[in-house]
């Protein structure tokens, strides 16, 4: 079924029976995956479907009501976020989250709290900045004056800075322009060479299936689909439903 | 690396001897007034910069400093109290009773950061106006449960406390404060307090622990408003819990805001023009015969609103304004 136990390797992510509300609203209701190490696994649905409450869960900014998860053979759904952080899980938030008013070089510091300021800080700023040429121009400039890909970009590049294997990306092509969410996207593929395994929300189906190795639909709270990405982009009903063709 | 350091301590060491020189050779011959506004003003800032701590960098608005204020001056006023009572000197001018005060200080403001402690951890689960109400109430219960233990002269508050503040003490306590404090911001910890008031879950998805954030730097500003309340106990010679009410707290937020929440320069500034308002304000009270502070205050503050809703420096210190002129003028 899905490719972890398909490849028979042990899943680095596992989501047993998840079911979140808030207050009386059940935004999801019983959602097990799993995904491997070295994977890109792409969540997909519309807006309410508790894609975004998923990834909240799991990186323990929301409390399960039902259900656990498990990280690297370890229960993490009872652990605070800060901690969870310290396991090499990371999430890049929605909206981005970075803070405005603190300069491009203080929002990668505070990327590497986790990991202290240790020598090799110096070695990871500089392979952010290798990745985002233009950060590096920036970097005493206050991260509220970068452009929104700028932002996204700074984002990512904080989270890489907390050495994480596992990335919670949180629609990272939000409101930016096509040729930003092309670049986007393809450093997405970059960092998962580089070995992190990737968790990924997406409006974008398109666009996210043709970076991910599988696909999650959720619908209303539950996982109605999944399978491997391409086999997605080619089912009809995925098209008609999610993909906007008629 | 090393004198890098050094180098930075330079303006420190600096502003000590300063501070030695003129209580030595200018406080003499000052008018008593004047050198009363002076000590009061040094009390302000001690006050002012800690509670910027809390409100500008961490971004927990918290309007109770003179309950932590009390505690300190309480608890340090008790001790010298049981030691004079136990035979000490503590006449003014002798070494030993600055060395007493001193130790008395730091007890007083251990205290207060304990109890700073206590009440951080569960209050600063709140946010917003909801902090703000329960350190507005905490505020009040140190003032009512004062008013009621015996011990601690109840209404009448204590008196005979020895007067052992001296100029020298007051702005060392001022620039061991400013030191400490700046230092803390500039530090790893200090960015994770700046993370927390920007944007509280994008600094705990970077693996900051808020909660402990938090209530550290409510801790360590509780400790310094100790200290000062110290000061304040062994200037004056007598508390009574009603110096210690809402209008002291509203007061020191004040100069925080009038200053720049997030700008320490600015609360230095603050607390010394406010100071100095505030006695001008009393001579003009004698003729007016109405207390006019508190309005004068608020219009303050009100127009302060409405012309520079940052704070008179916003989050930047006076070295950057001194900065940028050069650089502008070259370019």
């Amino acid at each position: 079924m899905n490719s972890a136990a398909a490849t028979g390797t042990t899943p680095m992510l596992e989501v047993k029976d998840l079911a979140v509300n808030y207050g009386a609203i059940n935004a999801v209701r019983g959602v097990s995956f799993a995904v491997a190490p070295g994977e890109i696994v792409c969540l997909l649905g519309a807006n309410g479907a508790g894609k975004t409450t998923i990834l909240r869960t799991i990186s323990g900014l929301l409390r399960t009501t039902k259900g656990e998860v498990w990280f690297k053979g370890e229960k993490i759904s009872t652990m605070p976020a800060h901690t969870i952080v310290q396991k090499r899980l990371c999430q890049v938030p929605e909206g981005r989250g970075i803070f405005l008013n603190l300069s491009v070089e203080e929002n990668l510091d505070l990327g590497a709290w986790v990991v202290g300021k240790a020598k090799d800080y110096q070695e990871d700023l500089n392979k952010a900045f290798e990745l985002f040429p233009r950060l590096k121009d920036r970097r005493k400039q206050n991260a509220g004056t970068l452009s929104g890909g700028e932002q996204q970009m700074l984002a990512i590049a904080r989270a890489l800075m907390s050495h994480p294997e596992f990335l919670l990306l949180d629609e990272p092509s939000m409101g930016l322009a096509p040729r930003v969410i092309e670049t986007i996207f393809q450093v997405v593929q970059d960092i998962n060479k580089r070995g992190v395994t990737i968790l990924l929300v997406e409006q974008n189906a398109m666009q996210a299936l043709q970076v991910a190795h599988r696909g999650l639909v959720l619908e209303t709270g539950t996982l109605k689909l999944q399978g491997r990405a391409r086999e997605l982009l080619e089912s009809d009903e995925i098209r008609k439903a999610y993909l906007g063709e008629i | 690396m090393g004198s890098a350091t050094l180098k930075g301590l330079v303006p420190w060491l600096v502003a000590l001897l300063t501070m030695a020189a003129t209580h030595f050779l200018i406080v003499p011959i000052l008018p008593s007034t004047l050198s009363e506004i002076l000590v009061f003003a040094g009390i302000n800032i001690v006050l002012a910069v800690s509670l910027n701590l809390v409100n500008g960098f961490t971004g927990q608005f918290s309007i109770g400093h003179a309950g932590f204020m009390a505690v300190g001056a309480y608890a340090a006023a008790w001790a010298t109290l049981a030691l004079r009572n136990a035979g000490i000197d503590l006449s003014d001018g002798t070494f030993i009773a600055q060395v007493i005060l001193v130790g008395a200080l730091v007890f007083g403001g251990l205290l207060s950061g304990v109890v700073g402690f206590l009440v951080g951890l569960p209050s600063l689960r709140l946010k917003g106006d909801y902090l703000a109400i329960v350190t507005l109430g905490f505020g009040e219960i140190i003032r009512v449960s004062l008013l009621n233990l015996d011990f601690l002269g109840g209404a009448r508050g204590l008196s005979g406390i020895p007067r052992i503040t001296s100029f020298l003490l007051v702005y060392l306590c001022v620039v061991v404060t400013v030191f400490v404090i700046w230092r803390l911001i500039r530090s790893n910890h200090g960015r994770a307090l700046l993370a927390v008031r920007e944007d509280e879950v994008a600094a705990e998805s970077m693996g900051v622990n808020t909660t402990q954030a938090k209530v550290r730097a409510f801790a360590i500003g509780a400790f310094f408003a100790g200290i000062a309340g110290g000061l304040y106990g062994h200037y004056l010679t007598i508390l009574s819990p009603a110096a210690f009410d809402f209008n002291r707290s509203f007061e020191i937020v004040i100069m925080v805001v009038l200053g720049g929440m997030g700008s320490l320069s600015g609360s230095v500034v603050a607390a010394v023009l406010l100071t100095l308002l505030r006695e001008y304000l009393r001579d003009l009270a004698e003729y007016t015969q109405v207390d006019l502070r508190m309005i004068i205050y608020s219009l303050i503050l009100i127009g302060l609103m409405l012309l520079r809703p940052n704070g008179l420096l916003g989050t930047r210190e006076l070295k950057d304004f001194w900065r940028r002129r050069p650089t502008g003028k070259s370019a």
